[in-house]
């Protein structure tokens, strides 16, 4: 009976685990299942390099090069914004604050991160978009700068928090040796520790870059949704996340508009999937622990 | 013994799944146009049936004949009429859409307020949004850059404005695409020189609405057809209503109904 | 050396700048937050459905319907996560499949939130034929909340000394007993945080439940696992983009986004306490 029970356990256990891999499995078939179809009949170099995105039209083209550069283009512009206050104050945490100060930090830094994007959504839309019109004159606040902005802030906290956990895990004796060296404390920081802690740092702007591009509700509710080539900073995008989020109702089920969707979805699943690869295993090293 | 109180608790819960399925309410799903309408006589109609419950869903007009097809839904909303290729689909799967009007919509062209341009033709207006007139000196209106904008190439409005105004032609590149129809009237209203397009339900006091070949968008011209960018809403059902379902739509199509329509900025069917 | 100091003082301003850049607009994003919110705030805006064609009443529909859907998104992926914490840290043979397994967790965690939205809707909406429903809402939400239990829940193991597992095998303890005995119980109040962080993470999301459970109006409160729900996150995007009201709803809106903001704040908080008072208290 015993010995039954055991076995029994170890199989829940192990079925449990096959579960979780069969579900990314189920995911990857699931998104190229129906995705891959569109390029019978839309050739991929079409898909990825021009940038007719009609997708409802008689003649319908899927040229997805705006709604990639789109993509790219908040994304960036949040790590403009996230990584000089993610990492300067997880600089700031890690060696120049008090131990109080320190304690406290971690904590908020959590909350921060665990805030709905969807509740910073409606802050952009309701708060920081008209704001954004009226100062600079445009015709419009949803646009790739007010998308930035809060794209960026969200991400403050998985930057901050990573890096700071890399700087942390500096030894003691580097500090140590280079001040007694005769380095003053910020000559320290940026010439011996920040070096060492080097690749968690860029690690974590890696996380950051993962996130900002997958984020869907900011990004759909502040974008602004054109489908263009962008030729400012203010103005409207369309990014891969939003396009998938707004269209997917006015599809029919397995037409080539639904499967050119999934498609982006498959661009998505790829951006993410090998900066988290390169993330994990390079910078992090966490891989093959 | 532990394991065997659970996994009976287990298999009654399985069992029970099935009973717990069971529905007892009337769901519509589909477009976002007619959204604030099935919502709004929803409402109105659970008052007067409190027996009955309905729950209004968006989405967009394809999720809706998605749902109908796998007999998930009791009704579709549709801002346009299905699609040949989305018929064919439901009859395939022994689904027979049968449509019901429920309200009329007009799109109606604004520009600025301050602007003296107060008619345009069809054919101005596919000029203008593929790029070839591009000022509003040539539209009989002062030397003022025009500012087109329009509604991003998925939404429903923008595939019955293609339709009836482009006729199928392509919206030029320096078009700026907003994702709703509120987006186009704040963004038209502190322009100058914008040209944009939303339902009639959207129109603020803000904004200039242009006759269109002569034509000025109100109850009676959306009703008699002379206004060319007009559209029927429907609800589709799988066959022809029948009890329920047929009740409700029958309240949206009555007196009480259409009054509810007109309150949400929608036009009655008469 | 002048030079020097100089740089110094600059560097620490620039660092201590940074960090003080943050926080103003932080403070007006909450400031904005609760002054906007607070307003409409009320027992009855609680505990009431929407009314007058959403522009009135309140949103009780949304509010259960997202505590049903974290709960059952909760209940399905905590004994999967535990499970395969368990089989991680304990049985992991073969090391290829632990290998492959770390990548698939690391993989699902990094995936963007509108593809799980997709996947439920293809998978359990449309193949399985659930519907839009919270059954599916909650299996797509349980994906999305898997691999943030796993890595708690491991994490969690991980911290047990190794003393204590071989005391309680050499005693003649079975690996079951062991786990179920032994590292369960004394890693259970870690792996309860991971949860309760899950459930923050979860009851936040809008983009998977959108295809997949989410329904913009229903006066009645599900009756079934097979119904579709309102829920507070996709009522605020609703009432945004889908409303033709939005001098009444905006504020609706910021209403919702304050409970929400409030409940989801407050669970994190209520984790992370947990978590720091265990680590104090830890004698080994």
């Amino acid at each position: 009976m015993n010995s039954f029970k055991e076995r029994l356990f170890k199989a829940a256990a192990y079925t449990a685990s096959l579960f979780t891999i069969a579900v990314l499995l189920s995911i990857i078939a699931g998104l190229f299942g129906e995705g891959l179809p569109l390029f019978k009949s839309f050739s991929p170099g079409k898909f990825l390099f021009t940038n007719d995105w009609y997708p409802t039209h008689a003649e319908p083209s899927f040229g997805a090069l705006t709604l990639i550069i789109g993509s790219l283009a908040v994304t960036l512009g949040a790590l403009v914004i996230a990584i000089p206050l993610g990492l300067g104050s997880a600089i700031f945490i890690s060696e120049l604050a008090g131990s109080r100060m320190k304690e406290a930090a971690k904590p908020v830094i959590e909350l921060l991160a665990g805030i709905p994007s969807v509740v910073y959504g409606l802050f952009g839309m309701a708060f920081l978009a008209p704001l954004i019109r009226q100062w600079f004159k445009l015709d419009t606040g949803l646009n790739i700068f007010t998308t930035s902005i809060i794209l960026g802030v969200m991400i403050v906290p998985i930057i901050c928090s990573m890096s700071e956990d890399a700087l942390s895990s500096v030894p003691k004796s580097i500090r140590e040796a280079s001040l007694a060296l005769g380095a003053t404390r910020v000559e320290s920081i940026f010439r011996a520790v920040i070096p060492a802690a080097k690749s968690g740092i860029i690690g974590s702007i890696l996380l950051g870059f993962g996130r900002a591009v997958g984020e869907t509700m900011v990004v759909l509710m502040l974008a602004g949704g054109a489908a263009k080539m962008p030729t400012s900073i203010f103005s409207s995008a369309r990014p891969l996340t939003s396009t998938i989020a707004a269209e997917m109702g006015e599809t029919v089920m397995g037409d080539l508009h639904y499967q050119s969707l999934f498609a982006l979805a498959i661009l998505l699943f790829l951006l993410t999937f090998v900066t988290n690869l390169v993330t994990e295993l390079v910078f992090l090293r966490r891989g093959n622990q | 013994m532990q394991h065997k109180v659970v996994i009976f608790v287990l298999a009654l819960i399985l069992a029970a799944l099935p009973v717990l399925a069971k529905k007892t309410q009337i769901t519509c799903s589909g477009s976002t146009t007619v959204l604030p309408i099935a919502q709004a006589t929803a409402e109105a109609f659970m008052d007067a049936n409190p027996n009955i419950n309905i729950s209004v869903r968006g989405g967009g007009s394809g999720v809706g004949v998605a749902a109908l097809q796998n007999g998930t839904v009791q009704i579709a909303n549709s801002s346009r009429p299905m699609k040949a290729k989305e018929v064919t689909q439901a009859k395939s799967k022994g689904v027979n859409p049968t449509p019901y009007a429920i309200a009329l919509d007009g799109i109606a062209m604004v520009a600025h307020d301050s602007n003296p341009v107060s008619n345009l033709t069809i054919a101005q207006i596919k000029s203008i949004y593929t790029g070839k007139i591009k000022n509003w000196k040539d539209l009989g209106g002062p030397n003022l850059p025009i500012v087109v904008i329009s509604r991003d190439v998925a939404s429903g409005t923008f595939e019955v404005f293609n339709e009836k105004a482009l006729g199928g032609a392509k919206v030029g590149a320096s078009a700026q695409l907003l994702a709703s129809n509120n987006a186009i009237v704040t963004t038209v209203a502190d322009t100058p020189g914008a040209i944009g397009y939303a339902g009639l339900g959207y129109l603020s006091s803000e904004v200039k609405i242009l006759n269109v070949n002569g034509i000025t968008p109100s109850d009676k011209t959306v009703k008699d057809g002379t206004y060319p960018l007009a559209r029927k809403l429907y609800m589709y059902t799988n066959g022809k209503a029948a009890g329920d379902v047929n009740k409700f739509i029958a309240f949206i199509q009555s007196a009480a109904g259409q009054k509810i329509v007109k309150e949400q900025g929608f036009i009655t069917l008469k | 050396m002048n030079r020097r100091k100089t740089w110094n003082a600059l560097g620490t301003g620039i660092l201590s700048a940074t960090l003080l850049a943050t926080f103003p607009f932080l403070l007006i994003f909450l400031a904005q937050m609760f002054y906007k919110g607070f307003a409409v705030l009320s027992p009855e805006f609680l505990l009431s459905a929407p009314r007058e064609a959403m522009t009135a009443g309140g949103i009780f529909p949304a509010l259960i319907g997202t505590f049903l859907l974290t709960a059952l998104s909760i209940l399905i992926a905590l004994p999967l996560g535990i499970l395969t914490a368990i089989w991680m840290n304990n049985y992991g043979k073969p090391v290829w499949l632990i290998r492959i397994l770390r990548i698939a967790i690391n993989t699902l965690a990094g995936t963007p939130s509108i593809i799980f939205g997709l996947f439920g809707m293809a998978a359990f909406v449309n193949i399985m034929g659930l519907d839009v429903s919270l059954l599916a809402g909650g299996l797509t939400l349980a994906i999305l909340a898997l691999p943030v239990i796993i890595n708690n829940t491991e994490e969690a193991l991980r911290t047990v000394p190794a003393d204590f597992r071989d005391a309680s095998l050499a005693l003649g303890a079975t690996t079951r007993q062991t786990i179920s005995r032994v590292l369960l119980p004394t890693a259970l109040p870690n792996i309860l945080t991971g949860a309760i962080i899950s459930v923050g993470r979860v009851a936040g999301e809008t983009a998977p439940i959108m295809f997949t459970a989410a329904t913009f109006y229903s006066r009645r409160l599900p009756g079934s696992l097979s119904d579709e729900v309102m829920a507070l996150p996709y009522h605020i995007y609703a009432l945004m983009t889908e409303g033709t009201h939005p001098d009444e709803q905006v504020p609706i809106a910021y209403g919702t986004a304050l409970v929400l903001l409030l409940l989801v704040l407050l669970v994190s908080a209520v984790a992370i306490f947990i978590r720091y008072s265990i680590r104090r208290k830890r004698q080994w």
